[in-house]
């Protein structure tokens, strides 16, 4: 039986992820530096962990309802009402989910019809696209620029926007870019979603990580914006609980019933141990949130100033734990470069075109990494930069 | 966080950076940063660079224990006089005024059991104003200056994620 023929063609025809082609070359290379985890360094905070251990000593382990416990909509609620300005109801406006994952399939299932077209900005996180197409919707890039410090531009939604468009995935602070986008930034963003009646699906799971004093501020906090968006949001980078698939989405209720539909068939509800764990996070952990924040601003800093120094262009990011410098000025494409680093230096970074078509000129260093290791990666980085000057200066010559 | 405070939180977690790397960590000029340290060393905020050893590690094991010390202040004696004397001793690392039952706390290390032994009986014991003391010897280090010890499990996170 040609079991090929039977897989879904939407499946079959999908191209592999990027990363995990360097994922596999990576792990050839064991004693490697890696810049290439998208996820804190922290174990989860210690009474997170101990409440769920406590709680599973003597609690309950059933399902819990579609939506979640009570209490943790209550918690979410009042988190997204006080750190953002956002009102949402516990009971009929907040799902939680298996991570931001789980939630942004959720959103693109409930609203894409074959062939409705999502416009996804990029560089971005890798599943959105994918995801896109399994709904059955059509995913169409919108590229942001490094000169415009990887901002969301209206010239560059305006130039996509089609009749059959439906929505929009953005996602800020940005994984690849560290790029975050204030208030003024988004003022034309917000009239463009209300003139074209899109939907935005805003991925804000880096909310927590902004820096240089600027808060985090959600789309959906503008005016008559929360009917446009559908919010994802999660524990994983803000409190150091990846592991734990935990997440939650927020929705005005009528998409919230529509998603609700396809969660409590296919999830039935989130683990009830990461609920327990997301529910202390949120009421005792913000502390240690913004003691991992201080952690992570610190090596921002140190590895910014690092990449200047050797020369590759970046601009700074405000947000999340990513830096995207450019590595055209070595020669080389980021493929190569990343290739090249790795087996030369033993550094792994990401090559920037894996988050899209804009990020083909850059490297995304994840800094989420002790400091003495990003030195050291540094001090390699700067010694493999070096080289390939050298060695293009001379080709050059010799052509010359 | 104000730029003394900073530097002091950069550097009580890893006192080993150069001037030049806490300069990009703290976003400030180097020449303000030497500055800003040696000032801080002038005024003892920070007293002195240290190292957090496991000394089990290189197959030496030091003794540490801990001795409550029950003093009479006399007249001439105060608290401050005596602890001062306390701590003259080479093997004395830690002098503490406490609250409680007992006067002092003091940290011991030394080589082996019989030294503290030989400590409290003919150092200790033998000073005038020393009327009691109750010896703890320190059986595992689980922490030491604020770092856990022997959980340095390997990291494991993928190296690739996205
Ligand atoms: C932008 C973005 N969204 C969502 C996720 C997935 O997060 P979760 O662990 O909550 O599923 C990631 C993880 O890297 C991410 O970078």
């Amino acid at each position: 039986m040609d079991l090929e023929s039977k897989l879904s063609p939407i499946v079959r025809d999908m191209a592999p992820s990027g990363i995990r082609r360097f994922f596999d070359l990576v792990n050839q290379i064991p004693d490697a530096i890696s810049l290439g985890v998208g996820e804190p360094d922290f174990v989860t905070p210690y009474h997170i962990r101990k409440t769920v251990t406590d709680s599973l000593e003597h609690g309950p382990t059933s399902y819990t309802s579609n939506q979640g416990l009570p209490e943790l909509l209550s918690a979410v609620s009042e988190y997204l009402r006080k750190r953002f300005d956002l009102s949402y109801h516990p009971e009929t406006e907040i799902i939680t989910t298996f991570g931001g994952s789980e939630a942004i399939d959720l959103a693109l299932r409930a609203l894409i019809c074959p062939g409705d077209e999502v416009m996804v900005v990029e560089p971005s996180y890798v599943s959105y696209e994918p995801c896109v197409v399994l709904a059955g919707g059509i995913p169409v890039p919108v590229a942001t620029h490094a000169k415009e410090g990887f901002k969301l531009r209206v010239e560059d939604l305006e130039r996509c926007v089609t009749p059959k468009t439906k929505a929009l995935i953005i996602s800020f602070p940005n994984n690849p870019t560290g790029a975050i986008m204030t208030a003024e930034d988004y003022t034309p963003i917000v009239e463009f979603v209300k003139k074209h009646e899109l939907i935005v699906i805003s991925d804000e799971i880096y909310a927590e990580l902004t820096y240089k004093n600027k808060n985090h501020v959600s789309i959906a906090s503008f005016d008559g914006m929360k009917d446009h968006t559908i919010l994802i949001n999660g524990f994983s980078k803000s409190f150091a609980m990846t592991g734990w698939r935990i997440g939650f989405i927020a929705a005005p209720e009528i998409l919230w019933r529509g998603m609700l539909k396809i969660h409590q068939y296919t999830a039935l509800c989130a683990p009830r141990m990461s609920q327990i764990a997301a529910l202390e996070a949120l009421q005792n952990g913000l502390q240690e949130c913004l003691n991992m924040k201080q952690q992570y601003d610190r090596r921002r800093r140190f590895v910014v100033h690092s990449l200047s120094e050797m020369g590759l262009t970046c601009m700074e990011p405000e947000g999340a734990f990513y830096v995207f410098p450019s590595i055209t000025s070595t020669g080389l494409d980021a493929e190569s470069f990343a290739e090249q680093l790795l087996l030369e230096e033993g550094v792994a970074v990401v090559p920037g075109g894996v988050f899209g078509p804009s990020g083909t000129e850059h490297i995304r260093c994840s800094y989420a990494t002790s400091l003495e290791r990003l030195d050291e990666a540094m001090k390699r980085m700067k010694r493999f930069v070096e080289k390939k000057r050298q060695t293009n200066k001379e080709h050059y010559l010799q052509l010359g | 966080m104000e730029l003394q405070e900073e530097i002091l939180s950069v550097l009580s977690e890893n006192a080993r950076l150069t001037i030049e790397q806490i300069s990009h960590i703290v976003n400030q000029p180097e020449d303000k940063v030497r500055e800003t340290i040696a000032l801080l060393e002038k005024k003892q905020a920070i007293i002195a660079y240290q190292c957090v050893i496991d000394w089990k590690k290189i197959g030496k094991q030091k003794v540490r224990a801990l001795i409550d010390v029950q003093v009479t202040p006399q007249q001439a004696h105060g608290f401050d006089v005596i602890a001062k004397r306390i701590a003259m001793y080479n093997e004395v690392v830690n002098v503490y005024l406490m609250s409680g039952a007992y006067d002092l706390s003091i940290t011991l290390e030394v080589d082996s059991l019989e030294a503290v032994g030989l400590f409290v009986t003919e150092k200790l014991a033998p000073l005038d104003f020393v009327v009691n003391t109750r010896t703890h010897f320190i059986l595992k280090k689980y922490k030491e200056a604020d770092v856990l010890l022997d959980t340095d499990g390997p990291d494991n996170r993928l190296h690739i994620a996205p």
